[in-house]
């Protein structure tokens, strides 16, 4: 492996592990505030995707589109916690699990429904067209370089909503003791919308952000999903910090075997564990510590 | 329910499941198989979900173990059933064995995230078996019964599914009476007390969870038979979430739901793709509605069905 080859690799799995920690975000969140299981937040992935290109189409504008996109995403969050979630705090996991698998088998097709099977592609944006050299001899391009930046902003932007604001605040004790905020007067429903509405938004972004870089497909949410399910596994769940790192490892691990393992083992057998090497991962740091890496 | 009304209606299901051969169609009769087989992995599935408090979202791992194992020893050239099927449902039952040991160690959403982790790894191994087709799959020559059942003729193949889901049906309902049974539930119930009569949790629930690996392994062997081909699909993780919807369709807990629940997925799903090429997208609302509508509602319609539940009011 060359050095320049190394760099982009390095680059490659940042920006995975970013995308999966917005996904991840939002699954955790809502696990350590609403104890609630959320197999809908692929399907969020797959319709941010979906409404940005249809918003950026409608408007011929991706910086119009993007505003829109989060908005009609945000309209959507909602009406997914008022109709349906709303009704499954209280509820035994299995029933959790099963409503927002349904909803996600809803999303999938009703996104056949409305865009069809044919995966929908979009341009990146012309201002962030082309690449930049990080290093002499290392080209990367510009747009992966945003995504990663915007994803590593966004989640800079959590961590302070977390640590510093009182909707953090509320959040964080929501998770420690629900029933004593409750008590406290805290419009405990109120909360948990905005807690989903935030998680949900912030999956949807990572499938906006995904859409130029792969084709927006239906059904493109489910492996991320499950990658992300992996990362909060392997964080600890409820934990976002325990995420961050996770998504990091798990972003590394993924795009390193890819690129190194058919190198090392040969092309069949190389394929084959870099598609499992995260699982593989997960398994191990779980024998280690079973709830986790941010259990203590 | 009273015993009266109960013996009528095994009775009538003895003497549908009797007739069904003559009055089907071969398509039909294959959908009535077909229901019988996820019977028997819905069942499985119910032994940890509705016995142990457990939720496996891996499930489907087992069915494709099972169906590989069964194509590949019968690719291999082992042809008899009475060997190729043994073997393939002790795979199953060794990746139980295995699974389960490393899931087990954690309970709840973990436990659920954990089954769907290892579900993934494994249906990653099928994908990559490129000598068995990768992606594509491959096909299957129906295993043999020494002559004794022509593995081709759908009725004989019917009767043959009908007979094993009987039998399991009915040793699990003993297995569910037996103190193992009795032990698994009070792990579900109060850990800390089984533990203080002296009684592992761990081993009990690991039992449960090598019986249903063992048993989906089974209804994938049967599946592989009955399709005559084998795909990466089988243990893709939307089939562990339907097995799932079976036992709720059914009714968690009570063994028989898993047979209801197999049997009233596969009609839905085949009615709604009949009716509609966006059949998924209505499952899934049916799926919501009925996790939303509260629980046992098939249940509650049997209940209400019972004449002496009805005088009651």
């Amino acid at each position: 492996m060359t050095f320049s080859l190394f760099v982009e690799q390095v680059f490659n799995g940042l920006q995975l592990g970013m995308l999966l920690f917005l996904v991840a975000v939002g699954v955790t969140l809502v696990f350590g505030v609403m104890n609630l299981v959320n197999l809908s937040q692929g399907a969020l992935v797959m319709m941010g995707g979906f409404l940005l290109a249809t918003a950026t189409k409608a408007t011929s504008s991706y910086w119009l589109g993007l505003p829109l996109g989060i908005a009609a995403l945000i309209v959507i969050a909602m009406l997914i916690e008022l109709l349906v979630l709303r009704r499954l705090y209280a509820r035994p996991h299995i029933d959790q699990v099963l409503a927002t698998f349904g909803l996600m088998l809803m999303f999938n097709e009703g996104a056949v429904m409305i865009w069809g099977r044919d995966p929908v592609f979009m341009a990146i944006p012309a201002a962030l067209e082309g690449s930049v050299t990080l290093l002499p001899g290392v080209a990367y391009p510009i747009y992966r370089l945003a995504v990663t930046i915007f994803a590593g902003a966004l989640g800079v932007a959590l961590h302070f909503l977390i640590s510093r604001t009182r909707l953090g605040m509320l959040i964080r004790a929501g998770a420690d003791k629900r029933e004593m905020i409750q008590l406290l007067g805290v419009d405990i429903a109120f909360l948990y919308l905005m807690v989903f509405c935030l998680g949900g938004v912030l999956g949807g972004v990572a499938g906006m952000l995904l859409g130029p870089i792969s084709a927006v497909t239906t059904g493109m949410g489910d492996p991320i999903l499950i990658l992300a399910l992996v990362c909060v596994v392997i964080g600890g769940l409820g934990s976002v910090g325990g995420a961050f790192v996770a998504a990091m490892l798990v972003g590394m691990c993924d795009t390193f075997g890819r690129v190194l393992l058919p190198q090392a083992l040969g092309a069949g057998t190389g394929q084959a564990i870099a598609n499992m090497i995260v699982y593989l991962v997960m398994a191990a740091i779980l024998i280690w510590r079973p709830a986790g890496l941010a259990s203590r | 329910m009273n015993p009266m009304f109960r013996n009528t209606i095994l009775v009538a299901l003895a003497a549908i499941f009797a007739a069904a051969p003559w009055a089907l169609d071969e398509f039909s009769l294959n959908l009535v198989t077909r229901m019988l087989i996820f019977g028997i992995a819905a069942m499985g599935v119910d032994l940890l979900v509705g016995f142990a408090g457990l939720v496996p979202l891996g499930h489907a791992a087992f069915l494709g173990l099972g169906a590989y194992a069964a194509g590949i020893l019968t690719d291999m050239g082992l042809e008899s059933a009475f060997v190729v099927w043994p073997l393939a449902i002790m795979v199953g039952a060794l990746g139980a064995a295995i699974i389960g040991g490393l899931s087990l160690r954690s309970s709840g959403l973990y436990f659920i995230m954990i089954t769907l982790a290892f579900a993934q790894m494994i249906y990653y191994v099928f994908q990559s078996l490129r000598a068995y087709g990768g992606d594509d799959g491959f096909a299957l020559t129906r295993n043999t019964f020494a002559g004794l059942i022509d593995p081709y003729d759908s009725r004989a193949f019917y009767f043959l599914t009908l007979a094993i889901t009987l039998v399991i049906f009915l040793l699990l309902l003993r297995v569910v009476a037996s103190p193992f049974g009795v032990a698994l539930r009070a792990a579900r119930d109060n850990e800390a007390r089984l533990a203080a009569v002296g009684l592992p949790a761990f081993g009990y629930r690991l039992v449960a969870f090598i019986l249903s690996g063992a048993l989906c392994a089974f209804a994938g062997v049967l599946l592989a038979n009955l399709t005559g081909y084998i795909t990466p699909g089988y243990g893709s993780w939307p089939q562990s979430g339907e097995l799932l919807m079976m036992v709720l369709l059914g009714t968690a807990g009570t063994i028989w739901g898993g047979l209801l629940g197999a049997a009233i997925f596969v009609a839905l799903s085949e009615v709604l793709s009949e009716v509609s090429d966006h059949w998924m997208f209505y499952l899934g609302l049916l799926i919501v509605l009925r996790v939303l509508l509260a629980g046992g509602e098939t249940t509650k319609l049997l209940k209400r069905l019972d004449p002496r539940r009805r005088a009651d009011g």
